[in-house]
């Protein structure tokens, strides 16, 4: 066989892979009823490929070849199971009553739907949901979700495994809930969501910044979201999510390196994004029922719009940040407030408001806050106090490009002694 | 599927009832045992005696202990169950809603093991 070839063949398995196999994992769900054997399809599938492309070469539709192998093999292990006679005999008369599975994209998307429904059932611990999401329709390993946690991978394993049983053993349907249930079913949903954007905007560890494909994937089901069910904060989400996401070719420098928002290149953002966020935004503060996500929202569509810093409406993002608070009170949220209200009243007045929620114990081990304390020290030529919060937040960053921006930030103000 | 629904409510609270209000939440039962036989759903159902009536019994070494009381103390007792049948746990969750006491007390919704008969 040509080698170079096989490693061609190889590459390409990998790219469907990351960019298919959770449709196919979701739709040989639904055809399999069960996620522990649609994961052991998937992966006979994936392995028959590499086995199998080489020689017959890559079909036409990978997704579908994937979809109809893993089905097969299934049928194929559930054969030649030993407890055959039992509960594979009544899966088995399943799978064979269905000869003709649904590969059309509406299909697709719609088992992508379930599937996140599934893993976002409230009949499942809030941390179950989470990681389940993540896992089995993002399709994170393990240990990125572990650290997503900050939970021992051993934990999470384990969570990921009685979750599954639990769906399995309480008959939790893979089914997209009822439009009467569809409201209550949201909320759990769209904060899976925002926490697998964040994950791919904000990768919680790691030489990357960013991973795209997760942020465009927790977009890709803001959208099928919104179109679903219309409902303001699910605009508000997207809007989010969108408004973040056109941020992102200015967020960091071409070797990788973080850019502060005041310094980012703004003819870099993604005005169609940025055009997109704002009309959902507009759409989403026109309901009654406005809530968190789409307050975030409208704080992004104002610096979006504002063509830099020093011209920034902050006397809004304060008063959106008033109202954010009184929705959902949080010590991040006060975070970034002080941080507003230092670019609107000057920097001192923001200090004094950090170091007071810093005194109540919150946020002492959470980095942006000793970052934006060592910022405003900075800007106030507090050259020590400075130093000493970047190398407390140095202590606590995971990523790569922070470290580096924090270094650099360091090494300035030793220029400056 | 098979679902045993147990509900679990204040049994003081409802010694307190007067008689109409009693009266009113037993004809609500009955109503709601109406409806679940109507489509089919109801396999059985039992009220249970209060709590105080209940009797714990271990055996050990083939040493039988008695112990009087239920096996663990709350807020909220076991007074009764529905085992309905039900096309999934959403659809159980449904009927369950519907229970007079999920409104007062709680129901806790738990799948039967099927056995199949191999």
């Amino acid at each position: 066989m040509n080698e170079d070839n096989a490693a061609h063949v190889r590459d390409r398995v990998d790219a469907i892979y990351r960019s298919d196999s959770r449709r196919v994992l979701a739709t040989l769900i639904r055809l399999l009823g069960d996620f522990d054997l649609a994961e052991e399809a998937l992966h006979d599938a994936f392995a028959t490929a590499v086995e199998q492309w080489p020689g017959k070469g890559i079909p036409s539709n990978p997704s579908a070849w994937l979809i109809s192998t893993g089905r097969f093999k299934a049928v194929d292990r559930l054969r030649k199971s030993a407890r055959f006679e039992s509960a594979d005999g009544e899966v088995l008369d399943r799978l064979q009553a269905r000869e003709t599975p649904d590969h059309g994209e509406e299909g697709v998307e719609d088992d992508r739907l379930r599937l996140i429904f599934t893993c976002c059932h409230p009949a499942l611990s809030a941390d179950a949901q989470i990681a389940l999401t993540l896992r089995e329709v993002c399709g994170l390993t393990t240990e990125e979700v572990a650290r997503a946690f900050l939970t021992p991978a051993s934990t999470l394993a384990q969570r990921i495994v009685r979750a599954k049983s639990k769906i399995r053993d309480a008959g939790i349907p893979y089914e997209i809930p009822s439009l009467s249930d569809l409201p209550d079913r949201l909320d759990s949903v769209l904060h899976v969501i925002y926490l697998v954007f964040n994950e791919g905007y904000l990768a919680s560890a790691g030489p990357e910044l960013t991973r795209e494909s997760l942020s465009a994937e927790a977009i890709r089901l803001g959208r099928l979201l919104v179109e679903l069910l219309p409902e303001p904060e699910a605009m508000g989400l997207l809007a989010l999510m969108l408004l973040h996401e056109a941020r992102r070719a200015g967020r960091t420098s071409s070797v990788g390196d973080l850019i502060l928002l005041e310094d980012q290149d703004r003819s870099l953002w993604n005005r169609e994004q940025i055009q997109e966020g704002v009309t959902l935004v507009e759409r989403a503060l026109t309901s009654r029922r406005i809530g968190p996500y789409s307050l975030q929202a409208a704080i992004a569509a104002v610096h979006a719009e504002a063509p830099d810093t020093a011209s920034t409406d902050w006397a809004q993002i304060v008063a959106l940040y008033d109202v954010l608070l009184k929705a959902e009170p949080s010590a991040v949220i006060e975070l970034n407030r002080a941080a507003a209200i230092a670019m609107r009243d000057g920097p001192e007045t923001g200090l004094q408001l950090i170091d007071k929620i810093l005194a109540t114990g919150e946020l002492v081990d959470y980095y942006p806050a000793h970052a934006a304390r060592g910022e405003l020290c900075r800007r106030l030529g507090r050259v020590s106090d400075a130093r000493a919060a970047y190398t407390r937040t140095l202590a606590l960053v995971t990523q790569e490009p922070e470290r580096r921006f924090l270094e650099r930030r360091l090494m300035e103000l030793d220029s400056r002694r | 599927m098979k679902y045993l629904c147990l509900i679990y409510d204040n049994e003081s609270e409802w010694q307190k009832f007067p008689k109409e209000v009693q009266d009113k939440y037993m004809g609500e039962y009955m109503a709601f045992g109406d409806s679940i036989k109507k489509s089919g759903q109801y396999v059985g159902a039992n009220q249970l005696q209060p709590s105080h009536t209940a009797t714990v019994v271990r055996s050990r070494n083939g040493k039988v202990s008695t112990t009087d009381g239920p096996f663990v103390e709350t807020k909220e007792q076991l007074g009764g169950y529905y085992l309905v049948e039900a096309k999934d746990l959403n659809d159980a969750i449904q009927v369950a809603s519907r229970i007079p006491s999920a409104r007062s007390g709680a129901i806790e919704v738990r799948p039967i093991v099927e056995r199949n008969a191999a």
